[in-house]
């Protein structure tokens, strides 16, 4: 089904994609979009939806199951509380992606925002996914309390300019951060360590790269010329001695 | 008090006084107490304490079969000094000790005035009838939510039907709601007691910001969901179950900071709820980081909206603080259908006992302030205010209905209607009572039948109270009482306070 969302308020666009689920419509085409908010929001079901235009704030958030591939750049909030399912961008996308991520997938080409993955979640085996192609800014897995987030530093970040921003990782007490490049110590916050990987992590690694390559049409060889590190929080309870217990009944 | 007593800490609050001529060294306060201030000295055969580890809870003294025990305040006192007080020289030393932050549990204990005990209530004389509850209808309903500008009939077949549409709503049969208290800061007994009661009373609990356990999903219709910082549990089954949605800005007991809920109580049931490893402090960043400004406010609210097609009302949960009628516009205008404000005297599982003593200010400036900005601006009737943060009694919940709430929150008194006693170590995740602890031989103290038995209780006794109240006042439905500041007058207020509250001074 194809839905031409030009001139379309988002409110109007999302009743006609809810509409259009609701009458068994697995494979959706949006095209002219152009800023809409919240598509895909809070979405059930094994559903595609594809976007040509860019889409507005809070793409795919609460979503649980659906896909949706943005030929464009996307802009902020992709994958907010997301719970299941994938969300593709075939360029940039802005700050605060994946927030309190829950499951599902993530996969952006290009450069990624402020506070991405910001307190990603996990349990037992629905796990989180960020992948991000090229750099991210400040914040990158603040608060991380579980889940996988990637950065490839692709697309000319390589050597040009920081693949990451500062304080990455600040209060990150779960989860696991690839970075294929390097971090300078001043940049990691304080309640992460780099680590190197090790067999496992290529276990896990290298079917998330490879779907991510599949998905983006990129060399997966090419991906992996080039060493990862891992981020490891340090502690589960990186604030645990900020505070006192008064024992003693003072 | 018994020989060999221990004094680990000469400075410490309580004394466990034990009569021992009465004690019959049955070690009922030995197993009862979970900071272990009373143990069993098998060379005497003796009961013992050791006063510097009990918190004032009055559990073994509840519990005492022969009554043997008294907690007393520690009677020794350092020298009189006008400021510097015993909380201050004390918590002086335990920072020198510890260097930390001092953590603490429940509502502000400080004594800044309660104007609610400076407001006192209107009653008929004469000139109208006051109304008897027992024999007249009196009328509680309250619906929370959105109301249209206008409401529009038409005929059809000659019968009058309403053409309006109207904004989703919640239904109170009494202007009371349990306020956010999250699974794993309280326990699942606990939860399932405040949701059995809001389910079978008509009115709502709250989750806090800790998900909803799968038991009770069942709960659901009268159920509202928190959408904080930390997003724990947040899923669209979640939001799609509950009968409407709060997003927490902030906490009385904590405005502008996050939550840290100590990693002694995130058990593997917890765990798995808020989706965070076993034992790991479950973080609530101090903002949501995707809203800076009322329009990212707005941002989240509609995606909240549409994540379930606009059929519940939103909640937006602030902490009153000086700006709070501005803030609180501006929460109307990005769309909101509830705002909810939690007054400095709000409680908490764990706060910074500075932050909790200090900041914010209290519910009743807070909440005349907003009503009175809402409807000068003339949008108070695109949202209802739920006041919260102290409520003790139903004399609170009345004036503050007349003082421009729509209906309250209660969570200190939720937790003193099942046994709590103040003792502020919620954060221990040892509550004696069972209430805040998820160990499960502290929580099993807390028995779901009884707890919702003595919660319907406690709700009942203030519904007859209100319509007491109303009746007094010849009002016969709350809606008439909302707002109504005529019906109230202040006493020992100042003209400022006075202006602030909307009310004349007694006598006027």
């Amino acid at each position: 089904m194809i839905i031409d969302a030009n001139g379309l308020y988002y409110r109007e666009l999302n009743r006609l994609i809810r509409e259009a689920v609701a009458a068994g419509e697995t494979r959706i085409h949006l095209f002219n979009v152009n800023g809409q908010r919240y598509i895909g929001d809070g979405l059930k079901g094994r559903i595609t939806i594809t976007i040509d235009g860019i889409p507005g704030h809070d793409l795919a958030a609460f979503m649980n199951g659906p896909t949706i591939v943005v030929n464009n750049n996307a802009q902020d909030g992709v994958g907010n509380t997301m719970n299941d399912g994938k969300v593709v961008v075939r360029g940039n996308a802005g700050d605060v992606l994946g927030y309190g991520m829950r499951g599902g997938k993530l996969f952006v080409q290009g450069d990624v925002g402020y506070r991405v993955g910001i307190h990603m979640k996990s349990y037992k085996s629905q796990v989180p996914v960020i992948i991000a192609g090229g750099a991210a800014a400040d914040f990158f897995g603040e608060y991380m309390a579980g889940g996988i987030m990637v950065l490839l530093g692709l697309n000319g970040a390589e050597g040009n300019r920081p693949v990451v921003g500062d304080y990455l990782a600040t209060g990150m007490h779960g989860g696991v951060i690839y970075i294929r490049g390097t971090v300078e110590e001043h940049q990691l916050g304080k309640e992460v360590g780099v680590k190197e990987l090790e067999e496992e992590d290529y276990r896990v690694l290298r079917p998330l790269l490879e779907e991510y390559c599949q998905d983006l049409d990129l060399d997966i060889e090419e991906v992996f010329q080039g060493d990862f590190i891992k981020l490891l929080p340090v502690s589960h309870r990186p604030y645990g001695a900020l505070y006192a217990l008064n024992q003693r009944n003072f | 008090m018994a020989l060999g007593d221990r004094w680990s800490n000469p400075f410490c609050n309580f004394i466990v006084d034990r009569d021992q001529d009465r004690c019959i060294q049955c070690q009922v306060c030995v197993n009862q107490c979970p900071y272990e201030a009373n143990f069993y000295r098998a060379l005497d055969d003796t009961v013992v304490s050791d006063h510097a580890l009990c918190t004032g809870c009055h559990r073994c003294k509840a519990l005492c079969p022969t009554s043997c025990i008294t907690i007393r305040l520690n009677p020794s006192e350092f020298r009189p000094h006008a400021v510097w007080t015993e909380r201050d020289i004390k918590n002086a030393y335990l920072q020198a000790e510890t260097g930390s932050i001092i953590l603490t549990g429940i509502g502000c204990d400080r004594d800044y005035p309660i104007y609610f005990d400076h407001i006192l209530l209107d009653a008929c004389q004469v000139t109208n009838p006051s109304i008897d509850p027992l024999r007249e209808p009196m009328e509680l309903r309250t619906y929370l939510g959105r109301k249209p500008e206008a409401v529009e009939f038409e005929f059809r077949d000659g019968k009058p039907r309403l053409k309006t549409q109207l904004y989703p709503q919640l239904t109170l049969e009494v202007p009371v709601m349990f306020s956010a208290m999250s699974y794993g800061a309280v326990n699942l007994n606990f939860c399932e007691g405040l949701s059995r009661v809001a389910t079978e009373a008509g009115t709502y609990w709250n989750t806090g910001e800790g998900g909803l356990h799968p038991d009770l999903y069942q709960y659901g219709k009268h159920t509202i969901v928190q959408v904080a910082s930390g997003r724990f549990g947040v899923n669209k089954d979640y939001l799609d179950v509950a009968a409407a949605i709060e997003i927490k800005i902030g906490q009385g007991a904590k405005p502008g900071i996050g939550g840290h809920l100590p990693g002694e109580k995130v058990t593997a049931e917890v765990s798995r709820t808020r989706m965070i490893p076993v034992g790991s402090d479950a973080l609530s960043p101090a903002p949501q980081h995707d809203i800076y400004s009322i329009e990212d406010l707005r941002l989240l609210i509609y995606a909240l909206k549409e994540a379930t097609e606009y059929t519940k009302p939103v909640s937006v949960k602030i902490a009153a603080v000086h700006n709070s009628a501005a803030i609180a516009s501006g929460i109307v205008r990005a769309g909101a259908d509830i705002v909810a404000i939690d007054g400095l005297r709000g409680a908490t599982g764990a706060a910074p006992a500075m932050i909790r003593d200090h900041v914010g200010i209290p519910i009743e400036l807070a909440l005349a302030s907003v009503d009175q900005r809402l409807r000068d601006e003339g949008i108070r009737h695109q949202a209802s205010i739920v006041a919260a943060g102290g409520f003790r009694n139903s004399a609170d919940v009345v004036k503050a209905i007349a003082l421009g709430a729509d209906a309250v929150y209660i969570g200190t008194a939720a937790m003193v209607a099942v046994g709590c006693t103040l003792c502020q170590k919620c954060y221990t995740g040892k509550c004696p009572w069972g209430i805040t602890t998820n160990e499960p031989s502290l929580a099993k103290r807390l028995n779901p039948d009884i707890a919702a038995e003595r919660l319907y209780n406690l709700l009942r006794g203030w519904a007859l109270e209100i319509k007491d109240f109303m009746g007094a006042m010849g009002i016969n439905a709350i809606e008439s009482l909302r707002g109504n500041r005529e019906r109230l007058r202040g006493l020992h207020l100042t003209d400022r306070e006075l202006n602030i509250l909307g009310i004349k001074h007694a006598g006027e």
